[in-house]
């Protein structure tokens, strides 16, 4: 099983791989596109500023490899994002994978959304084992709208996609390294995928 | 529905876990890491690492501190204390902490709030302030609570907002360490005039406390150091009473 991690200068990584870790996996830091072509699973991490993350990706030539990648890929929290079709967070454009858009909360709510929240209408086998109002952990501005590709969504005055899939392209909304037991079997799930 | 968080904090100094009554008089209460590791297990949202050294040596082991920590431990953590710019931001983040806590030097410079938010994201900067109630008057403090300075809680939180903090930890120095409950009135207005995250810190003594906190506070999390510690309340049995008086919690 090799496991990659698309490095792209953004966020806190090194959680990620720990959490494989910890599951007693080896979880590769890669920007070369041959070694993330060669991997079984690839993870697209992000934290940070969604168009600054976006030119990071131009610049490096990977927003063109991402889409066309036929092995399971994970996006975690502004990775699921950037897999997006737009996003408001700086008017950037997504990668275009999921047919939805990116907008942010409404100042009603406190922003960001901070803490564990719970993830329903659970479908794929990316939440196999993992039940209907699991808590995940979320840091996000920014939300998915519900669409027809949510595989998970969350209520925070809005009920949204926290997390979508379409073909081999997954993302979530939460990091799953950081949301305990939930979260490891969460990756469990997507190394068995 | 989010969650209210419970959110235990690790004062550490020198590599060990230490507690203080009113910012003074430490007691040992063991080795951080198998600490932070046990909390999770118990059912603790968050962790807080507080570096209290004084030394750069101190420092230093905190940073390896917090590589075991991210290594360990599955649920988020804030790392604070003698944080100043965004080298060290920097640093720590790259060990795997989620978040950091800054506090003296964002009164003293705090343009490293806006800094530190368009860098690394406003979600990963949490501003902690320490204040005690003169005469009516909530005045922050800094250098661990010992210096009064001229800025006023509400005032300098919502500043702190402004320029990119991500959440507030809010410690009342007038409440922390007497086990006398957290300071619900100034937590509830923190929690009204700002639209950030507010963590309710200093004074838990008892459950009904955190049960306050959250329903005349108005808090998103509260945080607590030796009634953890000490065996006092455990998680679990808080959650629960929590969950008794219709707060979202995490069981």
């Amino acid at each position: 099983m090799k496991i990659v991690i698309i490095d792209y200068g953004a966020g806190n990584i090194k959680s990620i791989q720990f959490a494989f870790k910890r599951l007693g996996l080896e979880a590769l830091l890669s920007k070369d596109p041959e070694e993330i072509k060669a991997a079984d699973k690839i993870i697209f991490p992000g934290v940070g500023e969604a168009s600054s993350a976006m030119k990071m990706l131009r610049k490096s030539k990977l927003d063109i490899l991402i889409p066309t990648l036929t092995q399971p890929v994970l996006g975690i929290c502004l990775g699921m994002q950037l897999l997006c079709k737009t996003t408001e967070e700086g008017n950037a454009e997504g990668l275009g994978i999921f047919d939805v858009h990116v907008k942010r909360f409404n100042a009603c709510v406190k922003v960001p959304q901070m803490g564990w929240n719970t993830v329903s209408n659970l479908k794929s086998d990316l939440f196999k084992n993992i039940n209907d109002k699991s808590y995940m952990y979320l840091v996000h501005s920014y939300y998915a709208e519900n669409c027809n590709e949510a595989i998970a969504t969350t209520d925070y005055e809005v009920v949204y996609a926290s997390a979508l899939q379409k073909n081999n392209f997954y993302g979530v909304q939460f990091h799953p390294e950081k949301s305990s037991d939930a979260g490891e079997q969460l990756l469990k799930n997507f190394i068995a995928l | 529905m989010l969650a209210k968080r419970i959110i235990p904090c690790l004062d550490i100094k020198d590599g060990r876990t230490v507690k203080g009554v009113n910012f003074v008089g430490l007691r040992d209460a063991g080795d951080p890491v198998s600490l932070a590791k046990k909390y999770a297990i118990l059912g603790a949202d968050e962790l807080v690492l507080l570096d209290i050294s004084a030394t750069l040596e101190g420092r230093k082991t905190m940073l390896d501190m917090v590589l075991k920590v991210a290594e360990q431990v599955n649920i988020p953590f804030t790392v604070g204390g003698g944080i100043s710019s965004i080298e060290d931001v920097d640093a720590l983040l790259k060990s795997g902490a989620d978040k950091v806590s800054i506090n003296s030097s964002a009164i003293k410079r705090p343009e490293l709030i806006n800094e530190l938010a368009n860098k690394f994201g406003n979600q990963c900067i949490t501003v902690a302030i320490d204040a005690k109630q003169i005469d009516g008057n909530w005045i922050v403090h800094v250098a661990g609570g010992s210096i009064p300075t001229e800025l006023d809680l509400f005032s300098w939180a919502k500043e702190a907002e402004e320029r990119g903090a991500g959440e507030i930890l809010f410690t009342s120095m007038n409440n922390d360490g007497t086990k006398n409950g957290f300071a619900n009135e100034a937590l509830s207005r923190l929690s009204t005039e700002l639209n950030i995250p507010i963590i309710a810190s200093g004074g838990a003594g008892n459950m009904s406390h955190f049960v306050d906190a959250f329903h005349v506070g108005k808090a998103d999390a509260a945080l607590a150091a030796s009634v953890f510690h000490f065996g006092e309340i455990e998680i679990k049995d808080l959650k629960k009473e929590l969950k008794n008086n219709n707060i979202e919690v995490r069981l």
